[in-house]
Formats: structure tokens, C-alpha cells, sequence
């Protein structure tokens, strides 16, 4: 009897530790979230919240300093754009030729070359960005300095491509076949069944890669800190910039005071923008599996 | 039967051909690029004495040994940590939670935490580790950061294998008398052993490729310690070494060499991560 109470004693502080685990998760997200907004908040009040977002001159370290971010949003905005707009094509179509065209070896090795993509370090990135990119943008559009959003767009675009590959593909592969042959009976070539019945059918997937691309080009530091020049200009396609991700990372280690606190708030800004694309992404990952 | 297409169809195709062997063609001479390029500025700047010793100022040499170790030292402290961790969750959300609810949640928070950029995790992990918890700009805060960021692969590929044990097992062992934790550990947890090898190598390529989260927790320093001096002092990881000597010092030499020895380890750990799968794959069907 004895040993029976202790036994279930003995379950359930098991099952305690096990439901602690369980929670470190949301614990996690709960202390960077309110660590994000505890942090960020007390400059955004003490600069104003319209000076702060809507400000185009960040001046950190100057007498009179200005903490103005709407440089560091619109080149995040831009430079995610931009990175999908070259991005996503070339994503799109090496999916549907992986999912429906490739011979099963060919579509192995292009997969493993695809993951290899995704595995090489985003300061290797930089690194050759740095000596191939910027020297070609400089030479080719006669600048006086390449390290600009164009080159920071380029590696985005390098670098979102493996997600957009990926997702998509996966949702490519689970279209139905019987869409595909009801297509192929009626008439339809194989080629215009996969852009017109399979791409059709896993849009939300697809969309769902795009999002996905979103969220990484829109977070990536390192790398675009290599190329992108650092200046807090508003963006231009040859302007030297910073993204809100850079405009943290470069000023970190040397900030105090206010101008600390104000790396924070752009921390925060760009936390909010990583949830809005988390919720965009729920709701399409959500509506592929009811499709 | 292709003859009797109008040339609009026929056009489509051979546009749709086109836009698809070209996006193939770049995506994979973009990736042979990379790698001869960084391998061939690189290799010859690979040296026995870059890669065993430290940095001297007294004779203006660069060596990336203690790169390598903390490296070396980050990883293993984040695996033991992640490890237990992330199996854990994952028992949990398979074994024992009844509440569809706090499933959601707990899943919801994963893929949030996965979600969030490099970047933020340097930020809170500098304010929570290295201020909060007193840990300072030390290894030991990078792999606590670390661990949080890779929580969330390792969950998953665990639950993942663990959905793949049969009911029939777990049955099987209670019918026996066994009590739930006898039987999470004797029987469930050596069946989803693939989940936890797989998320342990996803983890170790993510480490290995991390900088923005380790520049603010992990700190820059490059001397030489022991496995314990290491953790509680700052040092700079491969990544993190690589963009000091590339951005800050203009060593791009050094820096290519370090982006060399990356990609051979990425190519390694990849080709891990395939090996380990169909090994994993074909034990399973048998």
C-alpha cells in the first residue's frame, strides 16, 4: 500500500517536471515579449511616438540628437520587397519543376543543393557580398560607393530563396493527382495542368512560403550589415542604408543612455512587425490544411 | 498531338520551360558559385599556424583556435541543455498533456519562438542572461540564448517521431504492470531516438551559422581556455570571428578562410542530416 502511494506520488512529480518543460516554450515567448515592450517603451514615450516612427532623421550621437526610424522602416519595407520581388520567381518555378517535372535523382541533388543554401552562415554571405556584390554594383552603375539597399536586396533575395523553394514545394507535392489527370483527360498538356490546376491548387502554400520569405529577410542582420553601408539615409536603390535590424546591431555596442533605450524601441518595432507576418503565416498554413 | 496546339498554348509552354530551367539553372550555379569561390579564396589562406594558435599582437599574427574551441564549447553546452529540454516538451505534448488547449499554446509559443530573428534573441538574451541573471557577456549566455532558439527544432523533431511509435507498444507495457514513467523511458523515449538525433543535428547547424544573437552575449574576445574558463568568459565563435576580422579589422584573408572552413563544415553536417535520415527511414520500415 505503501509503496503504491509512493509510486503515484513518484508519477506525478514526473509529470510535473514534464509539464514544466512543456512550458518553457511560452515562458520564453512571454519574457522576450515583455522584456521587448518594457524596455522599448520609455524612449518611444520620451521621444513621442510620431517623432519616433514618423522621424526621418536619426542622429544618435549628435549634440541635439534625433531619433527619428521612419529611414530604418521604409529600408526594411523596401529591402524585404525588393528581396521577394526577385525571390519569389525564381523560387516558384524551381518548385514546380522540383515537384513536377524533375526525375526523382535530379530533384535529390537539387534538394540537398537547396539545403545547402539554407545551411551556409549568413556572414558567409555577407562576406562574399561584401568582395563580389558591392565592387560589381559600384563598377557597373558608376558609384562612388556599392555598399547600398541593391546590394542588400541581392543577398536577401539569395537568402529567402531556399524557404520559398521549400514550402512551396511541399504544398506542390500534396496536390491531389486525380486534379492533375482530370486536367490531363480533358486536354490540358502537362505543362499547363501544373500552372493551371497543381500552382492553383496550392496557392496557400505557396503564399505561405512567400510569408515565410517575408520574415526572414525582414530579420536578417548580419548579413545586410555587411553590404548595406550603415548609414541612416532614407532609402534609394544606391543610397547607403540601414535596416531596423542593422540600425540595432551597429549601434549596440557602443550606446548608453537614451540612445540605448531608443535601440530597444526599434527592437520593439521590429518584433511587431515579426508578429504581424507570424499571424499572415498561421492564417495561410491554417487554410492550406483545411484545403 | 502537340501539333495541333495553337501556337498561343505552344508559347505558354515553351515560356513556362523556359522561366523553369532558368530559375533551376541560377538557383544551382548560385550554390556552385558560392562554394568554389569561397573555397578557392579560402583554401590557400588555411594555414597550420591560422588554425593552432591564438592571436599574438606581440608577433601580428592571427590564429582562429580560439575560435574553434568555443565554437566547439557553445555547441556542446547548448546541446546538453536544448537536449533534455526540447525531449522533454515533447513527452510532455505527446505522453502526458490532455488539455487540447495548452497543446495549442505550447505549439503556438514553438512556432512564435522560430519565428523571431536572430537579432532579438542577442537583444533579450544580452538583458535576461547576461544583466538579469548576472552571467555577463559570456559563452555560457550565448548557449543559454542558444538554447532558447533552438528549442523549438528540437521539439519538433522529437514529437514528430514520437507520433511514429505505435500505441500498441505503450500498451503493450502498461498491460505489463509498468507505470507511465517506466514506460515513457524503457519504451517511448528509445523509439524516438531518430527525433532527437535529427533535431541534434538541425541545432548544430544553426549554432554553428549563428552571430547576431551571439555578438551582444557572447561577446568578441579570442583567448585561449579550458572548457570551463571558456563558458563563464566572452569569446567570439567561427561566425562571429568572421565578421570582426572581415568588417572591423579588413583581414579578408583570415575572414575567407573562416568562411571556408564553414561551408565544409555545413557541406558535413548536411550530409550528416541526409545519412542519418535514410538510416533512420530504412530501420524504421523494416
Amino acid at each position: 500500500m505503501v509503496t503504491n502511494m509512493n509510486s503515484k506520488l513518484f508519477e506525478r512529480i514526473v509529470h510535473g517536471i514534464f509539464l514544466i518543460l512543456g512550458l518553457i516554450t511560452v515562458a520564453s515567448v512571454l519574457v522576450i515579449t515583455i522584456y521587448l515592450i518594457v524596455s522599448g517603451i520609455p524612449a518611444i514615450a520620451e521621444i513621442g511616438i510620431a517623432d519616433f516612427l514618423f522621424g526621418t532623421e536619426w542622429k544618435s550621437t549628435a549634440e541635439e540628437p534625433k531619433y527619428g526610424i521612419l529611414p530604418f522602416i521604409l529600408t526594411s519595407v523596401y529591402g524585404t520587397a525588393g528581396a521577394i520581388l526577385i525571390g519569389t520567381p525564381i523560387g516558384f518555378f524551381t518548385a514546380v519543376y522540383l515537384a513536377k517535372l524533375a526525375h526523382p535523382k535530379v530533384k535529390r541533388v537539387i534538394s540537398s543543393v537547396v539545403s545547402l543554401l539554407a545551411g551556409i552562415p549568413s556572414v558567409v554571405y555577407g562576406l562574399v557580398g561584401m568582395l563580389v556584390l558591392v565592387p560589381a554594383i559600384r563598377d557597373i552603375f558608376n558609384v562612388p560607393d556599392g555598399a547600398s539597399l541593391l546590394a542588400a536586396i541581392i543577398v536577401l533575395a539569395v537568402m529567402v530563396l531556399p524557404s520559398i523553394i521549400k514550402v512551396s514545394l511541399t504544398s506542390l507535392e500534396a496536390v491531389p493527382k486525380e486534379y492533375e489527370e482530370a486536367s490531363l483527360a480533358l486536354g490540358a498538356t502537362p505543362i499547363e495542368t501544373y500552372f493551371k490546376v497543381s500552382v492553383p491548387a496550392a496557392k496557400s502554400g505557396i503564399a505561405a512560403a512567400v510569408v515565410l520569405g517575408v520574415g526572414r529577410a525582414i530579420g536578417e542582420a548580419m548579413a545586410v550589415m555587411m553590404v548595406a553601408g550603415n548609414a541612416a539615409n532614407m532609402p534609394g536603390l544606391f543610397e547607403s542604408v540601414k535596416f531596423l535590424t542593422t540600425a540595432v546591431a551597429s549601434e549596440m555596442s557602443y550606446s548608453s543612455g537614451l540612445q540605448r533605450q531608443a535601440l530597444f524601441s526599434i527592437a520593439l518595432v521590429l518584433f511587431l512587425f515579426i508578429m504581424l507576418i507570424n499571424a499572415a503565416l498561421n492564417f495561410f498554413l491554417k487554410r492550406e490544411k483545411e484545403d | 498531338m502537340d501539333n495541333k496546339l495553337s501556337t498561343r498554348r505552344k508559347g505558354y509552354i515553351v515560356l513556362m520551360k523556359a522561366l523553369m530551367y532558368l530559375s533551376v539553372g541560377l538557383t544551382c550555379a548560385l550554390v556552385v558559385f558560392l562554394i568554389v569561390y569561397v573555397m578557392y579564396k579560402g583554401i590557400p589562406n588555411i594555414t597550420w599556424e591560422l588554425i593552432s594558435e591564438e592571436p599574438s599582437y606581440r608577433k601580428g599574427t592571427i590564429g582562429i583556435l580560439p575560435d574553434i574551441l568555443n565554437t566547439l564549447y557553445i555547441i556542446l553546452a547548448t546541446l546538453v541543455i536544448v537536449l533534455p529540454l526540447g525531449t522533454g516538451a515533447a513527452v510532455y505534448l505527446n505522453e502526458y498533456a490532455k488539455n487540447k488547449k495548452l497543446v495549442a499554446v505550447i505549439e503556438y509559443a514553438a512556432e512564435a519562438l522560430s519565428g523571431i530573428p536572430s537579432i532579438i534573441y542577442g537583444l533579450v538574451g544580452m538583458l535576461f542572461f547576461c544583466q538579469f541573471m548576472g552571467m555577463k557577456t559570456s559563452l555560457m549566455a550565448g548557449a543559454m540564448t542558444l538554447v532558447i532558439m533552438n528549442l523549438p527544432t528540437v521539439m519538433r523533431t522529437t514529437q514528430e517521431s514520437l507520433k511514429t511509435v505505435p500505441q500498441s507498444y505503450r500498451e503493450g507495457a502498461f498491460g505489463l504492470g509498468a507505470g507511465k514513467w517506466r514506460v515513457i523511458r524503457t519504451v517511448v523515449l528509445p523509439e524516438c531516438i531518430d527525433g532527437v538525433v535529427t533535431g541534434c543535428i538541425l541545432s548544430v547547424g544553426r549554432i554553428l551559422g549563428e552571430s547576431a544573437a551571439l555578438l551582444f552575449t557572447a561577446g568578441f574576445a579570442h583567448a585561449l581556455n579550458g572548457i570551463f574558463e571558456g563558458l563563464t568568459s566572452s569569446g567570439a565563435t567561427l561566425t562571429v570571428a568572421l565578421y570582426v576580422y572581415a568588417k572591423e579589422r579588413g583581414e579578408f584573408g583570415v575572414a575567407f578562410a573562416i568562411a571556408a572552413i564553414l561551408m565544409v563544415l555545413t557541406l558535413i553536417i548536411n550530409l550528416t542530416a541526409e545519412l542519418v535520415g535514410n538510416y533512420f527511414k530504412k530501420r524504421k520500415n523494416r
